[in-house]
Formats: structure tokens, C-alpha cells, sequence
């Protein structure tokens, strides 16, 4: 086991204190957050990760650990459990694909330890990525290449892949956050800030080892999704190789708010084919106004995968996913809504 | 009263005392191999090749060295001869594959051992070994990582044909025939339990702790391998956490983790990591097929071609030619087998339960069903008319064949008659329905055994033999045939077993362990009955009380009907391997059964999921009902995973794995498994062994794949013909 150093802050002031000398003067890049665990120690288990330092964060679970349904939003605390989240009456009657995606996702053990603010953070599953004996992967080593590109690459992304990084976004909870307009509460050196979601990870491009806007000693401390008509008709298609344990092939976070069968709103996040969590604005554009039948489904289900670029494994994830969009949007139309 | 019910239709109940050592499972209290605790433990771990092919030019250990608590790193270049170069089983050895661990600077394949670290702590070694520099010395093409790599060596087997009849000319007219191509992928045991191996030395005397399939050979193979006398070795393995043929014959790790115990004068404990098991024990390889039917308009066959081409490595010749058997499964007068090795640079594959059964029976039970669509006809017709009671190849009969009877109960658990067979015609809302079956075989195999009962006048017994408990119920049946024999409760049986200074067993392997242990365990019961002098229609323990002593103690050995008196001298160096299936002079044994799938597909995702499955199996006699349930529905679960999940992929630049894990090698969960029945069919042989026992281990995964790829073509019209079956082979390209 390569030695480390183990820091636990009793308090959130010790916390701050922390961030703060994670971030500054000295620059301490190897200086890694622990919540829930269940990335980071895969990750260090398998020489992917090796931080010198581990600033546990449990002191913050306290104040950044709750859910509470307001009048404008809903408050998601970063270090509640996914379980807890999932299992909460309020997610599950206002924000059904929250609560979906959340129990749709791992296993109830990693559910039971993984935190929502750890999970949004989740690292690719890019099989290259994961092993170090592939001396090629830019987004571990920059400018060492894509072992993947010419590789095993029936899970990676089909959607905002770059040269340098073809890699998927591998979690579910973050493609309900991103339909349904979540702002991210974040807390760093310089205090608190908000963030759209949809600002949070940053694509590939020339630096897939930069995957999201979080600057140095800056943490997630809670997700805002604001209460609005379309989160009662919500739900999360997961499409998988296997019924539990297993990330996406393909997946669709889908929102409607209808009239009838005229769509007023439509929200939809993919999943499991993209390098970020990818919002389809321009299929939601297309559904606005419409009435919803099987046709327009299809229809907007093409347009979210118009600018798809298949690696040499996964063409099928175009079909899939265009496939997981039909199904959620259709099935969404179909949904019994209680907006009590 | 159920039992009752169940007998007069000719089925066996689940019925039988609770698992032997159910109690130590559930509480922890079973010490498995890497659970044994020995004062002064050195840790070891191995670093492996990451290259598929090459040359080490040079160890830099100074990283490595300085680890706190580094005790030893062994290499090529300090084994040196400690270790001998041994023939592999097929060669006569004893050996899962011919490399010599640790053996040379050449790197044969991706995942190779190239050196063990040896330190106070685990840690400490996992870290330096990771500190290990290797300088390869590059090789300019690619390593040949499969069938379609460059550079594979294809070798036809021809000892390995069966012909009978003109398969040709018969072929050529035949008014319907099928020619069809059927893939398998690499899949990998991933039993729960890792490759664990310790060794402790005291002073000339070695014992070897580790999960073993077959304890004698692992005694036998060792002291070749080391140039020390058998009986310097003792091997003790009480219970394995699961085996599955990955576990039944010598692998490289075991001498090394020898060598450094004998070399620090301390036990060294070695538990080889999840991604280390898929290289350093065996496999099952990929597979191709090409099938080739022809049948008469009612179904009768008249040809039977089945080519196959099997993975294997370049220093050894594995192959399973699973066809010798499949070609002998139908009535066919014209018949023609081929078998290709195909070399690559991978390691040498081995036995993963049914090793053979499992790609060549999808292949051919695949076909029939193909042939059945062709004909128009109902599958379980197809069979029942090219049902047969001999062998057609060399005219044996089977000692029994209840297949027919299989296909009826598990038709009619299933409610097979209501079925359409036309495809796309079932739906339930979104999801497409469909219904397949198939044949389930397994060529019913013994060995020679021997065991040791000793009956005391409290009432207690205690059986040993030097045999296996996997998790298959080895422990619960041995009981059971001495409460049987003997007549007194299974709770008064005590039983010992997984050590080498017990009276030596057949490797547990070809479902042949209930079949050998049991008639040498029933050999042993009736000495003593013999012993007591035991009369008509009298208690073996009145006869006890009446004897004055106050204990008996027997030792009995069987040897395979019809094999040569000097075969027992196997039994005792380790080389006492099943026999039978089509093997013998004078007529075949199999046990069959047939099984019965649904499966759902998403119209619109087209995600493939198990949702009923019901098989029926006749296997002779059933001693323990509720250790065999559990062996057939397992082994059906197993079926599950190998058609829809599990595939080892390869990449074929290093010819390494790159899903050798858990969370991306799938293996279903229990989201995945659906209500499964298994019937056991009564069925009564007299002639396949003095037991009458067929033996289930492994026939309940046979049939599974190709039901579901069978039933998935029900559901969408659509023909998947290689394994794994996945989303994307029923997503239409737009």
C-alpha cells in the first residue's frame, strides 16, 4: 500500500481549514476528499489514485446531510446517503426519477455508504482508465494518450467524446439532477458558491484529466432542484447488460410536463453513452408544444443523438439510447401523476 | 403425502437431512484454506506479466527491495532448479499446464507469474511488487490474442474424429438440411473463494493448505515438482468456496509458495488477487462451431457434421471435443466430428464446469431447434423421433436413457403445450415473450475410490475418504450412505474428508464423485455388516450389541467395473481420474434431462431477461434429494449467466483481460433469476455402477443456453448464434 496521510477535521471550521491548505500556497494537487469511499479506495486499491493526503469529510455530514422539501426547491444534502435519498418520502412523491436513479444505481451496500455529493463524482469506468499497466490514458497521465480509442470500447461514450478522451460518464443520480435544472451548492477556501449542474463536469476536449469546474479545495456540500410542474412526471430508464449491480449501457432522465397529451415541458438527460451527463436540449426543443405519440418520441430521440460518434464497439448505444428515450418519454406520458 | 404423489408419477421430492456442515457455513466457523492461522506468516503476492508475449531482459528490485518487511522476491533467475519442469495432465503429469513457474525469462501469455514477493505483511508485499521494474525486451508484432489474430496455429486433431456412415453423400440429398455457425466466448470460474496456498515446512515434512478439487494430485504433483518423496506432503483442504474445475489439478503457484516457505524456514501464505485468478488457474476457452443437418421430412435425422475449432495455448494441446459426445446424443446413420486446437498466446485453458457440454451442446441444441423451425415441427418431437437407446456411432447401448421422459415432465411443469411456435406472437405490453427448450446431457462418469467407515457401540459412526466438499454436498451424501448402509440417523455420522492421510478418492470432477465415493463407502458398510455377521432382517446395531465389541472399523477400495486390477495403483499416486461416458468397451451412460425457458425482451431496448425456467433431469439414483436439487438448480443458474452475461473480453493487443474483475466480468445477480424448478425424474440403472448413481454436478447447466437463445428467437424471429447473447445483437441497425 503506497503510505498516505489521514486527516479527519473534527469540525466544519477544521474542515475550511483544510480546504484551505488543500488549496493554497503549498498547492497540494495530491490531496484527495473522502465521503463515502466507494470511488476513492477502488480507485487507490487499483494505483489509479494516489493521494498523500486524505481530508475525511464526516464532520460536514451534519449540517450538509439532510433532504427538506421547501417551496421553491428541494434540498439534497451532499452527505446524505444515496439509500437515505432514494428511500425519502418527499423525493419519492415530487421527484420520482431522483429516487429512481438513486436505486437504480450499485448495489444497497455501496448505496448504504456512497454520498450524493461523492456519487456525482464518480469516475469513468473505462476499463484503460483503471488499470495503470495501460501507460496510455490521458485522463490519468495528460498527454500519455487513449488506450481505449483502438481498444475494448463497448461501454464508452458515443456523445462529446474528444480525440484525446472517449470515456463515459458512468452514474445515473447526476442525469436526474441535470433534467431537472439542479443548482450545485458548493464550499472552498474562499467560502460558498452555486453552480448550475450543468456547469459542474466539463467535457473531455484537450483535458480529460479536468472533469469538473470544482476549483482546488473546493467540495460539494448540496444540490438545489427547484420545485417545479414537471418533476411529478419524471422517471429514469436504465438499460442494462444485467437486472442490478450495473451501469448503463444506456439510460434517460425524462421530465414532462404535459397538457393533456401537448407537451408544455420536456427535461431529458442521457446517460451511460456520453463522456459528461448530457442534457438533450434539442430534442426537448423539438417535443415543446407538441402533442407526444410514438412518432415525435422517435423523432426527438434521433435529434438527441444526431451528433453521436460511435467508437469501433458501440454503435449499438445510438440505437439504445435513441431506444431508452422512446421508452422513458412514452412511458412518462403514461405516468399516474399526483401533484398533491 | 406430496412424496407419495410425487413417487407415483415417477419424480423424486426434495427431501433429505439439512446440509453436513450447514451450521459452520452460516457461522464462519468453516476454515477454509486462507483462513488457516500459522504462527509466523510471511505474506506473498505475485506480480504477472503485462505483456502477452516477450522476453524479460531484466529485474530492477531495488525499489522493491527496500519495502519494510521484504523478505524474499523469487524470480526466473534465483528459482532456478528448485523447481522441475513436469508434464501436464494430458501428458501424464499431473499438471494444469506445462510452464514452469517461474521457469524462464520467456513470457508465454498476459497475466504469466514473472515473480512473488515474499515480506512480514501483505502489504508490504502488494507494495512491492508493485515497485518491481521488468525491462521486456519488445517484440514488434502483437501477441496472437484469439481466432482471428495473426500468428495462431491451427491443428487438426484427428484422433479425435468420428465418423459413421457417408456424412457427404447423405448430406447432399437430404430433403431438409441446416448449416449453421455457433460461437462461445472466454468465461472464467470466479468461484468466491481466491486461489489460496499456504505451505508449512517442518523440518522434512510439508503441509499444504489449499482449496483443491483433488488433494492427492496437488501431494503426488508437488513432490515431482520439488524431487522430494510423496509422503514428505500433506495436503488438508476441509471445505472449498467453490471449484468448478478450476480447482482440480496443479497450478504454478503452489510449488512457488513451497519453495519460499521451505527457503525463509516460516509458513508463506499466497491468496492470489480476483484479477491473478484469471490467469493462474484455468479457463474456459472460446469456441466456433459449424453444424451441418439433415433430416427427413418427419424429422428423422440422416446427417450429423459438427466441426469445431477450440482455443488453447502454444505450449499445450487442450481440447475438449465435445462432439465425440453430442454426434452419439441423436439416432443418425451418417455422422462426421472434426476438432481444431487453435493456438494462441494465452494461458493454457482448462475444465470450467460441463467443460465440453456447455459450448458444444449449445451449439448442436441450438441447431436442433433451427432444424425444428425448418421442418415445421415441434421441438420435443424433433428429439422424440431421433431418440435412441444405442450409441449411433458404435452401437453401445446406453445403460439407461431416460430423455423422452424428461421432455414430458418438464413440458408439462412448464405448460409447453399452450405455446404458439411462432415467433413475435407472445407479448406481455412492451415486452416480447418467448418460449425455448433443449436437451441436457452429461456422460456419467467414476473413478476408482476408496473410504474408510468405522461403526462404535454408542452408535456413532465416522466415514473418511480423501474426497472433496465444494459446496456440492460431499460431506451431506457421504452421511447419507452410511445412515443408509448402516441404518442409523444421518445425525449420528460423522464425517472426515480433503485431507491426503485419509484413504484416497477420485478427483472431484465429471460429476463422478458421488458415483465412486459412495460404492466404496457402501463397500466399507457392508465389511462391516459382514464383520458382525449381520442377519437376515437384523439391525446393524443389534447386531453391534450382540457382538460385544466396541467398535468396527472397515476400509474398502472399488475399482471402475471393467478396468484393469493394477488401475488402483492411480488411486494411490494421485492419478485415479473418471471414467465412463462413452468411454467404455461395451456400452455408453449418460444422464439427460430437458429444460424449458422464458424469456422477456424489451420491444423498444431489447434487454434480454430470464423470467421462468423449469427443467427435468434423470440421473439415476438420487442419495441425497435435497444436495442434488440444489446442485441442478445451481447449475441452472449458472446456464443463465453463461448464455447472457459472462465473457472474458481480450484485448487483443497484449492478448490481456480487461474485465478481470467482479464488477465488469457479469455474473447474474439475484434481480437476474427468476422462479427455477428443477424435477428430479426417478430413474433406476443397475448398470452404470454398483450405485447406480449417474451423478448431477454439472448436467443442469448444459441445456441452459441454448433454451434461452432458443427462446429468444420465439420472442423475436430473430437467430442469435454466438454467446453471450446482448442488446446489441437484437438492436437493428437504421
Amino acid at each position: 500500500m503506497q503510505p498516505f496521510q489521514y486527516v479527519r477535521p473534527a469540525s466544519t471550521l477544521d474542515v475550511l481549514a483544510s480546504l484551505r491548505s488543500a488549496a493554497g500556497g503549498g498547492q497540494r494537487p495530491d490531496t484527495a476528499f473522502l465521503a463515502g469511499g466507494t470511488t476513492l479506495m477502488d480507485l487507490m486499491k487499483l494505483g489509479v489514485m494516489q493521494p498523500a493526503r486524505l481530508i475525511d469529510l464526516t464532520a460536514l455530514a451534519n449540517d450538509h446531510g439532510r433532504i427538506r422539501l421547501g417551496s421553491k426547491h428541494l434540498l439534497l444534502g451532499a452527505f446524505a446517503k444515496m439509500a437515505d435519498a432514494a428511500a425519502h418520502p418527499d423525493v419519492r412523491k415530487h421527484y420520482p426519477v431522483v429516487a429512481q436513479s438513486l436505486s437504480l444505481a450499485a448495489s444497497a451496500q455501496l448505496r448504504n455508504m456512497a454520498s450524493l455529493g461523492g456519487n456525482v463524482l464518480q469516475r469513468t469506468r473505462c476499463a484503460y482508465f483503471r488499470d495503470p499497466s495501460w501507460a496510455a490514458c490521458n485522463k490519468r497521465t495528460p498527454g500519455s494518450g487513449c488506450a481505449a480509442a483502438a481498444g475494448a470500447n463497448r461501454q464508452h461514450a458515443v456523445l462529446g467524446t474528444s480525440e484525446q478522451c472517449i470515456a463515459a460518464y458512468p452514474g445515473d443520480f447526476a442525469q436526474a439532477l441535470l433534467a431537472l435544472d439542479a443548482s450545485v451548492s458548493l464550499l472552498g477556501p474562499k467560502g460558498p458558491r452555486t453552480l448550475l449542474f450543468r456547469e459542474l463536469h466539463r467535457l473531455p476536449q484537450d483535458t480529460p484529466h479536468r472533469e469538473t469546474r470544482l476549483q482546488e479545495g473546493e467540495i460539494i456540500t448540496g444540490f438545489l432542484l427547484p420545485v417545479a410542474p414537471w418533476t411529478h412526471r419524471s422517471l429514469y430508464v436504465k438499460i442494462r447488460d444485467r437486472q442490478s449491480y450495473e451501469f448503463a449501457v444506456a439510460s434517460a432522465a425524462v421530465a414532462l410536463d404535459l397538457d393533456g397529451l401537448r407537451v408544455r415541458q420536456a427535461r431529458i438527460a442521457l446517460g451511460g453513452v456520453a463522456s459528461v451527463p448530457w442534457r438533450a436540449d434539442e430534442a426537448e426543443d423539438l417535443l415543446r408544444g407538441k402533442i407526444l405519440d410514438a412518432g415525435l418520441a422517435a423523432q426527438a430521440a434521433r435529434l438527441a443523438f444526431s451528433k453521436a460518434v460511435a467508437q469501433s464497439h458501440n454503435a449499438f448505444k445510438i440505437r439504445v439510447g435513441q431506444a431508452a428515450v422512446v421508452r422513458a418519454l412514452m412511458q412518462a406520458a403514461r405516468m399516474e401523476v399526483d401533484h398533491g | 403425502m406430496a412424496e407419495t404423489r410425487l413417487q407415483q408419477h415417477g419424480l423424486v421430492s426434495v427431501h433429505g437431512a439439512p446440509r453436513y456442515e450447514a451450521r459452520e457455513k452460516v457461522t464462519g466457523a468453516a476454515s477454509y484454506a486462507s483462513d488457516v492461522r500459522l504462527a509466523r506468516t510471511a505474506h506473498a503476492y505475485l506480480l504477472t506479466s503485462k505483456i502477452g508475449r516477450g522476453v524479460i531482459q531484466s529485474f530492477d528490485l531495488a525499489s522493491a527491495t527496500a519495502v519494510a518487511g521484504v523478505l524474499e522476491i523469487l524470480t526466473y533467475e534465483n528459482v532456478g532448479d528448485a523447481i522441475r519442469q513436469m508434464p501436464m495432465l494430458f501428458e501424464g503429469g499431473y499438471l494444469a499446464d506445462s510452464f514452469r513457474p517461474l521457469g524462464s525469462a520467456q513470457v508465454a501469455y498476459w497475466g504469466q507469474p514473472i515473480a512473488m514477493v515474499v515480506a512480514e505483511t501483505y502489504e508490504g508485499a502488494r507494495e512491492a511488487a508493485a515497485r518491481i521494474v521488468v525491462a521486456y525486451q519488445a517484440r514488434t508484432e502483437a501477441p496472437s490474442a484469439g481466432f482471428e489474430s495473426p500468428g495462431v496455429n491451427t491443428l487438426a486433431l484427428a484422433p479425435l474424429n468420428v465418423d459413421a456412415g457417408d456424412f457427404d453423400a447423405a448430406y447432399a440429398k437430404a430433403p431438409v438440411t441446416l448449416d449453421a455457425h455457433y460461437s462461445t466466448p472466454v468465461q472464467h470460474h470466479n468461484a468466491m473463494e481466491l486461489y489460496a496456498t499456504q505451505c508449512i515446512w517442518s523440518g522434512e515434512q510439508l503441509t499444504v493448505y489449499e482449496p483443491s478439487q483433488y488433494v492427492n494430485n496437488l501431494k503426488y504433483g508437488l513432490a515431482q515438482q520439488l524431487g522430494i518423496d510423496a509422503e514428505q506432503i500433506r495436503v488438508i483442504n476441509p471445505y472449498v468456496g467453490g471449484a468448478f474445475g478450476a480447482k482440480g489439478f496443479l497450478t504454478q503457484r503452489t510449488a512457488l509458495v513451497a519453495v519460499a516457505a521451505r527457503r525463509l524456514g516460516r509458513p508463506v501464505k499466497l491468496v492470489a488477487t480476483r484479477e491473478q485468478g484469471f490467469s493462474v488457474s484455468a479457463y474456459r476457452a472460446e469456441t466456433r462451431h459449424h453444424l451441418q443437418l439433415a433430416a427427413d421430412r418427419n424429422g428423422k435425422l440422416l446427417a450429423h457434421r459438427h466441426e469445431a475449432w477450440e482455443l488453447t495455448s502454444r505450449a499445450d494441446t487442450f481440447a475438449l471435443a465435445g462432439n465425440s459426445l453430442t454426434l452419439r446424443l441423436y439416432a443418425c446413420p451418417n455422422i462426421s466430428g472434426r476438432v481444431h486446437a487453435v493456438q494462441a498466446d494465452r494461458s493454457t485453458p482448462g475444465f470450467m464446469r460441463a467443460p465440453g457440454e456447455v459450448p458444444y451442446g449449445y451449439a448442436l441444441e441450438s441447431a436442433m431447434d433451427e432444424l425444428a423451425y425448418a421442418l415445421d415441427m415441434d421441438p420435443i418431437e424433433l428429439r422424440r423421433v431421433n431418440d435412441t437407446q444405442v450409441d449411433p456411432v458404435e452401437g453401445r447401448p446406453y445403460t439407461s436413457r431416460s430423455l423422452m421422459r424428461c421432455f414430458d415432465e418438464a413440458a408439462k411443469a412448464f405448460g409447453w403445450h399452450h405455446r404458439n411456435p411462432v415467433p413475435g406472437t407472445l407479448r406481455d405490453g412492451d415486452w416480447l415473450i418467448g418460449q425455448g427448450c433443449a436437451t441436457a446431457y452429461y456422460p456419467s462418469h467414476m473413478g476408482n475410490a476408496a473410504a474408510r467407515v468405522r461403526l462404535s457401540a454408542n452408535g456413532l459412526a465416522h466415514v473418511s475418504s480423501a474426497s472433496q466438499e465444494l459446496g456440492q454436498g460431499m460431506y451431506s451424501m457421504m452421511a447419507q450412505v452410511v445412515a443408509d448402509e448402516l441404518g442409523i440417523p444421518v445425525q449420528q455420522v460423522r464425517v472426515s474428508l480433503g485431507d491426503t492421510d485419509l484413504p484416497p478418492a477420485v478427483v472431484t470432477g465429471g460429476s463422478a464423485a458421488t458415483a465412486s465415493v459412495a460404492p466404496a463407502i457402501m463397500a466399507a458398510c457392508s465389511a462391516i455388516r459382514r464383520r458382525l455377521e449381520v442377519a437376515q432382517g437384523e439391525q446393524v446395531m443389534a447386531a453391534m450389541q450382540r457382538s460385544g465389541l466396541g467398535a468396527v472399523e472397515e476400509f474398502a477400495e472399488v475399482r471402475v467395473p471393467g478396468t484393469p486390477a493394477d488401475s488402483l495403483k492411480g488411486l494411490y499416486r494421485g492419478m485415479a481420474l473418471p471414467t465412463g461416458g462413452i468411454q467404455l468397451p461395451d456400452r455408453v451412460q449418460f444422464a439427460f434431462g430437458a429444460q424449458f425457458v422464458e424469456v422477456r425482451v424489451h420491444a423498444l431496448t431489447r434487454e434480454i431477461r430470464v423470467s421462468r425456467a423449469v427443467g427435468a433431469f434423470a440421473a439415476g439414483r438420487i442419495i441425497q434429494p435435497r444436495m442434488a436439487h440444489g446442485q441442478l438448480v445451481g447449475g441452472m443458474v449458472w446456464g443463465i449467466g453463461s448464455a447472457l452475461h459472462e465473457h472474458t473480453e481480450v484485448d487483443a493487443r497484449n492478448a490481456g483481460y480487461i474485465n478481470a474483475n467482479l464488477a465488469d466480468y457479469l455474473l447474474p445477480v439475484n434481480a437476474d433469476i427468476p422462479d427455477i424448478q428443477a424435477i428430479m425424474v426417478a430413474e433406476e440403472d443397475t448398470k452404470v455402477n454398483a450405485a447406480g448413481v449417474k451423478g448431477v454436478g454439472e448436467i443442469g447447466v448444459v441445456g441452459m443456453a441454448a433454451a434461452i437463445a432458443n427462446a429468444v428467437f420465439h420472442a423475436t424471429g430473430k437467430r442469435l448464434r454466438s454467446l453471450p447473447l446482448r442488446i446489441e445483437d437484437l438492436t437493428e441497425e437504421t
